[in-house]
């Protein structure tokens, strides 16, 4: 029960002054994904067949490593971005939601880390 | 604060719904089932059924439902005022889609007419929804045009360029009909403007004689207020005007782009 008037409830705690910066690197970030998703689902559709030896050459291929990085920054940047959207959406419970980006965060992290640190561990040695 | 199951107190008591058959001889008959809620018997909602003569009945679903209240049962509870499209104060759920009931053809409907308040508002009395919050949220939008410049002795002069932009924009009647279709007025309408309100700020911000376009902007860019929107395009869907409130969001969003970029 609140006696506040329905004026200052709608003004609630008023702009975030941001938003924008989210939005537009979520459209970046989806327009570089567009042949990067591309490129990879072609190579990987041309790999099969080949041996272990073959697909840790093509991983460690200095262009091929540089832009498999490049596809994993992308796609869980693009993720983090838009699950973050999700639980703003859908999580209503103040402190469940500040836990749920906290662990969506760290996940998309820790997933990117490991992934790149494979690509470039076959890559330099 | 996204909430997909209905309060107890909210569910529809299906046995509780009575039914009114249509008098001996008529002719062409229709239902209509209208959801039905008492704020005074603390009973739940139900669906009571009206079963109507068509062949002396209006053609629109508001002159239904004013033969149902003036002949019927005057119980039953809706707002209506100019009767043609203009005044959105008969904004309702009719066979699933928001609309005005008052524009709304009988025929367009094959069979059964369902008719329900505005979904996701707190409920009033039967088909009225509270709209203290909606108004709120326009009222903080601040629709009015704003100046620095001293006031000119005459009108303050438009091109004709610059009127076509409002065009599409200053029909709204503000019925709601789009922001209770919105998924994500639903689930966050507490912050979130919506697509009627978001619609009427940009209004504002296209029009050439407005000088606060920067601080209008300023107040949109928020993750709440704003970038709720999905372009999910329900608004525009069921808008009974004909309108577009998506793309005057996404006309929003891209100034907001425009002018950091």
């Amino acid at each position: 029960m609140s006696l506040r008037s329905p004026l200052g409830r709608a003004r609630g705690l008023g702009s975030a002054k941001d938003g924008t910066h989210h939005f537009w690197v979520q459209r970046v970030s989806a327009v570089a994904l567009i042949p990067l998703a591309l490129w990879f689902v072609f190579s990987v559709a041309n790999l099969p067949g080949a041996s272990y030896e073959q697909v840790h050459w093509w991983v460690g291929y200095p262009a091929v490593a540089v832009t498999l990085v490049l596809l994993i920054a992308s796609a869980l940047y693009h993720s983090m971005l838009g699950v973050q959207v999700v639980i703003e959406d859908y999580v209503g419970h103040e402190g469940m939601k500040i836990t749920a980006l906290l662990l969506s965060k760290f996940f998309h992290f820790a997933v990117a880390a490991a992934s790149i640190f494979a690509v470039l561990k076959i890559a330099l040695t | 604060m996204a909430q997909f199951t209905l309060p107890k107190n909210s569910t529809i008591n299906k046995s509780a719904g009575r039914k009114f058959p249509a008098p001996a001889g008529a002719k062409k008959v229709q239902t209509f089932k209208v959801y039905r809620w008492d704020p005074d018997t603390g009973e739940n909602p139900r669906m009571d059924q009206y079963d109507l003569d068509m062949s002396a009945c209006g053609p629109m679903v508001l002159d239904a439902l004013i033969k149902i209240k003036n002949e019927i049962d005057p119980t039953l509870t809706f707002r209506r005022s100019c009767r043609e499209g203009i005044c959105g104060s008969c904004a309702m759920n009719i066979d699933g889609t928001n609309t005005l009931a008052c524009i709304k053809g009988c025929d367009e409907v094959n069979g059964e007419v369902a008719i329900y308040p505005l979904p996701h508002m707190p409920v009033v009395k039967d088909l009225v929804p509270d709209m203290t919050h909606f108004y709120a949220q326009l009222a903080s939008i601040e629709p009015w045009l704003k100046t620095d410049s001293p006031a000119p002795t005459r009108e303050r002069l438009q091109s004709e360029e610059d009127r076509a932009k409002l065009d599409g924009l200053y029909e709204c009647i503000l019925c709601a009909c789009c922001s209770t279709s919105c998924p994500s007025y639903w689930w966050n309408g507490d912050r979130y403007l919506g697509p009627a309100v978001l619609l009427q700020a940009y209004r504002y911000i296209i029009d050439s004689r407005d000088e606060a376009t920067g601080e209008r902007l300023d107040q949109l860019e928020d993750p709440f207020k704003l970038y709720r929107c999905h372009t999910i395009m329900n608004c525009t869907k069921t808008c009974p005007k004909g309108l577009n409130p998506a793309k005057a969001i996404a006309e929003t969003k891209k100034m907001l782009v425009e002018r950091r970029t």
